[in-house]
């Protein structure tokens, strides 16, 4: 075990996945010299030099593009994307070519590339810092997405996904890459995709988050705690492939469910709970569900504090819904 | 190579020069292409199969720019490099498996007619995207490079994706690298309705070369003998560590884009007929001709073979049974994920009352 943040606990796996296997490349924007620009990929260039951490020309879809061909060929190259709001000139290698490259040649031709990327707000970066876009990649069949929040979790799922043989979009919590902190397993960690965690046990109503919004929903359920409204906190960490049964098994438990997520609420992750929700576990609501999103419109900047979902915003969610029934 | 090459006057044959022996087999390719054209726009036209994109014009710099490739080799084609497929060795009966989309399509019934996948002749699966394969082709350059493969990568695109940002980023990232690859543009003059002219202000496509720090060059793709020189050379470069080619094949798309278009609306048929007298078959046959290997009785005893040969294929693709329909539900993902199981036992349980799913 040793006390990492969750940013140094992804370049540890990186480490880990390279030492163990000389097929794994990294390659995207100053991911070599500089060391990527949340340090993410720090120290891999000196170790493994430039033909494995490789610094690419400025183009998204040159990236996703060759990182296809290289997956193809055999090797495991794992993109990065500087910021996930920077990922749309590539979109169409993702959704195109990454995502549908087995189904379309009739499995002659699998696919695995795992694309990290930086995503979410809270750290003053505007419309084009900020976004979390997750839904466009869980709406695309073919692709697996998993989001950390702890360094634990980051460290796991990005092996895991490093070591499975579908194409995986892994989102790192940009916000929490230097605040969250704990104990990671040394070595070979991995964490199996399509299980979540349980943060905090409860028996009144369930809060489903993921990545950043981990934190202040595990806040919220402790505040309204002080006053007996016991919450279960559930990370889903795993978005493509979801653990239907966990997250019925908890509104099963509880009755009521609050859905945090920072993206827009519109067809968001939080619709798909919702209709789970609606179709399997249904007659256990006591409540209607609740969402708590970011708001339908662009990322702000100077107010993303208004925008962004907070342990407040979450608490008289958790309160409103326990109050209604 | 035992056999000499067609139009050395006595002086020493270049090494990348084609072999006379082998032209006839080029030829005899380049007639079967056509035989597929001529059979495939009439099964469309009869509703015997969903789409077909026409390769008519093409055949000079399809055939030629293929025998230059080695079997290790890797081809990203684009949806009209079927005779490719052919030329590495892909069974003509599979192609119209994949047309028909039946239980023997290697793809397993999930693309449109022309978007061709034969992983044992290194043919990477085609997209509809325009020039997504290009980078795709760089990055298997780069990984052979980096596996000390003594390979090419060999990608063909259209004039229209000289537009695309792939081409871009492709020859981009290509150049900087040093990947091993062969850029190869059929411009056809025509991306659906949109002239070469519309495309680019260029006076080549050849010339974007440049840009990116590679060698660009223009060869006439109804010359067979050139456009497999032009290959041949590039190929070299590439193996040897030189780097990236952009070749510009100049030919004529003498059909439509497709199935679903009709050329008549945007462009001249003086301008069809003038193409036509360049046909890339014709000019082929007269080197055969001239040297004495070929003549009108083998030319008509060759189409007629041919013509046959396919309208088997297609006969033998038309009585293979059609994919199981719960095959939609496989190689989304490597192993079936639950909630695809749970999908298809939906389907199984709807189909099982007896009709079939919507």
């Amino acid at each position: 075990m040793t006390e990492l943040t969750l940013v140094q606990a992804v370049n540890r796996g990186l480490f880990e996945a390279m030492r163990a296997d000389p097929d794994v490349l990294v390659l995207g924007e100053d991911v070599g010299i500089n060391g990527g620009v949340f340090r993410a990929t720090d120290g891999l260039f000196k170790e493994f030099g430039g033909d494995r951490v490789i610094d690419t020309p400025l183009s998204e879809t040159g990236i996703v593009g060759t990182a296809i061909g290289m997956a193809v060929y055999g090797l495991k190259p794992v993109a990065e994307i500087q910021f996930l709001d920077f990922v749309y000139p590539a979109f169409d290698q993702i959704v195109s070519e990454l995502a549908k490259m087995r189904y379309r040649s009739g499995g002659q031709y699998p696919c695995h590339v795992v694309i990290r990327a930086p995503y979410g707000g809270g750290i003053k970066g505007g419309l084009y810092h900020s976004q979390s876009t997750e839904a466009y990649f869980c709406h695309t069949p073919g692709l697996k997405v998993v989001i950390p929040s702890t360094p634990a979790d980051a460290k796991g799922l990005l092996l895991s996904a490093i070591h499975d043989e579908d194409p995986v979009i892994f989102l790192e919590p940009k916000r929490i890459y230097r605040s969250a902190s704990g104990e990671v397993p040394d070595g070979d960690h991995r964490v199996p995709f399509g299980e979540a965690r349980t943060v905090r046990e409860g028996t009144d109503v369930s809060v489903f988050a993921y990545g950043a919004m981990v934190p202040p929903a595990t806040e919220a359920a402790e505040a309204v705690g002080r006053d007996g409204i016991s919450a279960e906190v559930i990370d889903l960490r795993s978005l493509v492939p979801l653990d239907e049964d966990a997250v019925i098994a908890s509104v099963e438990k509880t009755g009521r469910a609050v859905i945090v997520h920072e993206a827009a609420r519109f067809c968001g992750y939080g619709a798909e709970l919702a209709a789970l929700l609606a179709e399997k576990a249904l007659y256990a609501l006591k409540a209607p569900i609740a969402r708590v999103t970011g708001y339908d419109t662009p990322f702000p900047y100077a107010l993303e504090h208004v925008y962004l979902p907070g342990a407040d915003r979450i608490e008289a969610a958790l309160r409103s819904t326990v109050a209604a029934g | 190579m035992s056999e000499s090459a067609p139009s050395s006057a006595g002086g020493s044959v270049p090494s990348d020069a084609l072999p006379i022996a082998r032209l006839d087999e080029a030829y005899r390719t380049m007639v079967l292409a056509r035989a597929i054209d001529e059979r495939c726009l009439t099964l469309q036209r009869q509703g015997r199969i969903g789409f077909y994109a026409p390769h008519s014009g093409q055949e000079a710099a399809l055939v030629g720019s293929a025998m230059a490739m080695e079997p290790d080799d890797w081809v990203y084609p684009a949806y009209r490099e079927l005779v490719v497929a052919l030329v590495r060795g892909a069974p003509l009966a599979s192609v119209f498996d994949q047309f028909y989309g039946n239980r023997q399509d290697r793809s397993r019934g999930r693309q449109m007619p022309n978007h061709l996948a034969f992983a044992d002749q290194h043919f990477v699966s085609a997209s509809s995207p325009i020039g997504t394969q290009i980078t795709q082709a760089v990055g298997t350059a780069m990984a052979a490079q980096r596996r000390k493969s003594p390979i090419a990568v060999i990608t063909y695109f259209g004039d229209g994706a000289t537009s695309s940002n792939d081409f871009h980023a492709g020859l981009n990232f290509a150049g900087v690298f040093g990947a091993p690859v062969v850029f190869f543009c059929q411009n056809n003059q025509w991306a659906i309705s949109l002239p070469r002219e519309r495309q680019t202000r260029s006076a080549t496509l050849a010339e974007k070369a440049d840009a990116y720090g590679i060698p660009g060059e223009v060869v006439d793709g109804n010359d067979l003998p050139a456009v497999y020189s032009a290959v041949r050379r590039a190929r070299a470069r590439a193996v040897a560590g030189d780097g990236p080619t952009l070749l510009e094949a100049q030919v004529y798309r003498l059909g439509p884009h497709s199935t679903s278009d009709d050329p008549h609306r945007y462009r001249a048929d003086a301008e069809v007929a003038l193409a036509r007298q360049r046909d890339p078959l014709e000019r082929t046959k007269v080197i055969l001709v001239q040297a004495g290997r070929w003549n009108e009785t083998r030319d008509t005893q060759l189409w007629e073979e041919t013509r046959r040969a396919v309208g088997e294929a297609v006969k033998v693709a038309e009585a293979v049974p059609p994919m199981e329909p719960t095959s939609i539900f496989d190689d989304v993902y490597a192993t079936l994920p639950k909630r695809l199981a749970i999908e298809r036992a939906e389907y199984e349980a709807f189909a099982a009352r007896g009709r079939p799913g919507p």
